[in-house]
């Protein structure tokens, strides 16, 4: 491939200590401007890493006006100090920090591939992106001889599968050495849409062929593609098992072995992670109600045996492959499907690897279109990787634009002509490619639901409140794929999040809906403070959720709190300490991560958001908007009415009967929010109060600043 | 009758532990059951009675997500 080097920077390559280089990288493309920084004590001991150093340089990069397209947007890209360890599953993981295009607020996201700890092995704790470049770009980080260049490269596609495999050829002198290569890519759909993703590769000596694992939420490709940037490329070749020094690596050694054989003697009775990953959820959401069907409307569906995990393990993923996303993870849920024949698009008549499909994708794609075709699946698994686009927000996004369509909202002459029924698998995958060019109907339904709402009040006259309450946004970010009626918690599970309704800071249904552990709202206040603030430290050390619960000891049903895996949590407080040598226990790990948790909800009210008018939810995620859902389910919400209200349902319409159960219900999201805002140390306002910060030891001059703006 | 995760449930002469699961749909894997806060072994789920007035706790721990 032709190249040209617009700048070249050296480095001294230097060594870990502790799971800290101490220093990260800064790329301005303004200029072109390349630098170091100093990772100080304040930011390990305030912000511990990953998100947390995201979060904090993004915090010293804006200001309150500054909006995503803006060249003081940056993007951060850091794992934290346990990643890079290869002893332990689940220890390679990325963690990216932008301004998003959807919500206006810093998003992170969460994601495996090898270039966060290649990022670490070759100098650098965190990289740093900031400004705008004027043409396209390359920038190729060489961690084996301490050199950052950017490139103008002249690369067929910018489209994921083909730019990643291209630089990884490029820069890898043999076969052998295309392991020691990473590419964060996006692709057209990340240019052309506000939800664009970015792919974080890996390559698979097994398979010779390069896979992609997505940083999915928010919009960050979108904002990759606005900096004009086509790839990052990072390169190391002497990765081992030992490179973080740690304080003790016995104890992560000991730690890791445990686990380990956990997973060998379990994993098969319990979630078949390294057989089917996370689609086993499909049919387990099906079955209790919870698989979003045709925008949420309802929680099951018939044709849903079409599409369970069953079907993709035995016609598609390939089975008897180590599928790790980074090394030492026994786990391997990352599942992919070979030689698939594409039969729509560009790349039609092919046969590519496609990384997935993983829950949230079936569910979002599939049964939420109504859309039971396995193959549909696949192929838009894989157009939306390559593409750039995330895979959630397009489902929930075609999801609404279907139910509006259904409903005369939008028509023919407003798609296009493209019929956006539930079901219409050929407009789906025609939507999608529109996408990518940038055209058509596509490109509106790209902008997002937040910003569809109002196109569609004000060009087509559209029922504002009929739109919010079927919208499945909140602070601009689509809802991911669980279905929340009847969870009253996982309600605000996804309301109280800091960047939009991802269930990656609570999934409380089981807990709530099924199990009544936490029946009044000061215990549903409760785990709605521990599990956020417990699965934000995953995201601060460079750690995958996923080794936590979706494997358990055989004992840990004896245990006091069987659904906190008192052992796996105990593994993580020897882990950090193992790797950093800082004692911590369990309550010191909380705090760690309710430090940044309250900074960065700081930060969205620094950003105009993140109060309690931020945390309402859209009434589909709470109860039944239309008398069609009400019908669906009619005997759960007679019976609510009668058993918890007392009211008469004799001789009352299903309208009468809606507006108590609405009445009621919404009544229950604000009592919750009062006790999990007073759980949390907030007012009832949603605003963290000066006396929690000081607690945290994160009255930080710039974060009191804004807080006391709001506290009057 | 008897008690399932703090809800009454009909009582039935011969239920089971996997007959009660069954009869409530519960078909996911992480669970743990407790009848009177005795811990039942996977095992023993088949053979396992419950009686009339019994308190059953099938606690689903959280997965995925």
């Amino acid at each position: 491939m032709d190249f040209k080097v617009l700048k070249s920077f050296s480095y001294q390559l230097g060594k870990i200590i502790k799971g800290y280089n101490n220093r990260s990288l800064y790329i301005n493309l303004n200029d072109y401007s390349i630098g170091e920084k100093e990772v100080t004590e304040m930011m390990k001991d305030k912000f511990i890493g990953g998100k947390g150093f995201g979060l904090w340089y993004l915090w010293n990069a804006v200001t309150p006006e500054t909006k995503w397209n803006d060249p003081e947007n940056e993007i951060v890209i850091a794992t934290g100090p346990i990643g890079g360890i290869t002893q332990y599953p689940g220890s390679g993981k990325s963690l990216v920090v932008t301004i998003s295009p959807l919500t206006g607020i810093p998003i992170d996201s969460n994601v495996g591939g090898f270039f966060g700890p290649y990022l670490k092995f070759a100098g650098f704790d965190a990289l740093e992106i900031q400004g705008k470049s004027k043409e396209d770009i390359v920038i190729f980080i060489d961690g084996d001889n301490g050199k950052v260049e950017i490139m103008d490269i002249d690369t067929e596609s910018i489209d994921s599968h083909l730019i990643a495999h291209a630089l990884t050829d490029m820069f890898a002198k043999n076969e052998e050495d295309k392991k020691n290569i990473s590419v964060v890519s996006a692709g057209n759909g990340a240019e052309n849409t506000l939800f664009g993703l970015l792919n974080f590769s890996f390559y698979d000596m097994r398979r010779k062929t390069v896979r992609l694992k997505q940083a999915g939420r928010g919009g960050i490709g979108t904002v990759f593609r606005d900096k004009k940037i086509k790839a990052l490329v990072v390169k190391f070749s002497n990765t081992r098992g030992d490179l973080n020094c740690p304080h003790d690596i016995e104890l992560i050694k000991k730690t890791g072995i445990k686990l380990h054989k956990e997973i060998r003697d379990l994993d098969d009775k319990q979630n078949q992670m390294r057989k089917v990953g996370t689609a086993h959820l499909i049919e387990i959401m099906n079955e209790y109600d919870l698989l979003p069907v045709h925008n949420f409307k309802f929680g099951a569906h018939p044709d849903t045996k079409n599409i369970t995990s069953k079907v993709f393990k035995e016609r598609y993923f390939t089975q008897n492959m180590p599928d790790g996303c980074w090394y030492g993870c026994s786990m391997s849920c990352a599942k992919a499907v070979d030689g698939f024949e594409l039969k729509t698009g560009p790349y039609k008549g092919q046969r590519v690897t496609v990384d997935g499909p993983e829950y949230e994708t079936a569910a979002g794609v599939g049964a939420n279109l109504g859309i039971f075709n396995p193959d549909f699946i696949v192929e838009a698994n894989f157009y939306l990787d390559t593409y750039g686009i995330d895979s959630i927000s397009f489902g929930t996004a075609t999801a609404f634009v279907m139910e509006c369509y259904e409903n005369g909202i939008i028509n023919k002459d407003i798609t296009g002509g493209l019929e956006l029924n539930f079901g219409n698998e050929k407009a789906a995958m025609e939507l999608l490619h529109q996408m990518a060019r940038g055209e058509g109907f596509g490109k509106i339904v790209g902008l997002g639901i937040k910003r569809m709402k109002d196109i569609f009040v004000r060009e087509y006259g559209a029922d504002r409140e009929f739109l919010n309450d079927i919208g499945m946004e909140q602070k601009g970010l689509e809802y991911s794929e669980y279905v929340t009626k009847e969870s009253l918690a996982q309600q605000g599970g996804y309301g109280f999040t800091n960047k939009g309704p991802q269930h990656d800071e609570a999934w409380l249904i089981f807990m709530d809906m099924v199990n009544n552990q936490i029946p009044t709202f000061e215990d549903k206040a409760e785990a709605l403070h521990y599990y956020p603030m417990f699965r934000t430290w995953f995201g601060l050390n460079g750690l995958c959720k996923l080794p936590w619960n979706d494997i358990v000891p055989a004992d840990n049903d004896m245990t006091d709190n069987p659904a906190k895996v008192p052992e796996h949590v105990q593994n993580y407080v020897d882990l950090f300490y193992a790797v950093t040598g800082k004692k911590i226990d369990a309550e010191e790990l909380i705090r760690q991560s309710e430090r940044v948790y309250n900074f960065q909800r700081v930060f969205n009210i620094r950003m105009g958001h993140g109060k309690r008018e931020d945390d309402k939810v859209p009434y589909r995620s709470v109860g039944p908007v239309t008398e069609e859902e009400y019908l669906s389910r009619q005997e759960r919400y007679d019976n609510q009415l009668k058993e918890i209200l007392n009211y008469d349902i004799e001789g009352k319409s299903i309208a009468e009967r809606m507006k108590v159960l609405r009445e009621y219900r919404e009544s229950q999201y604000e009592k919750l929010t009062d006790a999990v805002y007073t759980r949390r140390g907030w007012t009832l306002d949603g605003i963290p109060t000066l006396k929690k910060l000081k607690e945290l030891g994160m009255d930080l001059p710039e974060v009191v600043e804004v807080v006391k703006k709001h506290l009057g | 009758m008897i008690t399932v995760n703090g809800r009454e449930f009909p009582y039935e002469e011969g239920l089971t532990v996997a007959n009660l699961l069954q009869k409530k749909g519960y078909t996911f894997k992480m669970i743990t059951v407790k009848i009177n806060g005795n811990v039942i072994k996977k095992d023993e789920y088949e053979t396992t009675l419950i009686r009339d007035g019994d308190n059953v706790q099938v606690l689903h721990h959280v997965a995925g997500g």
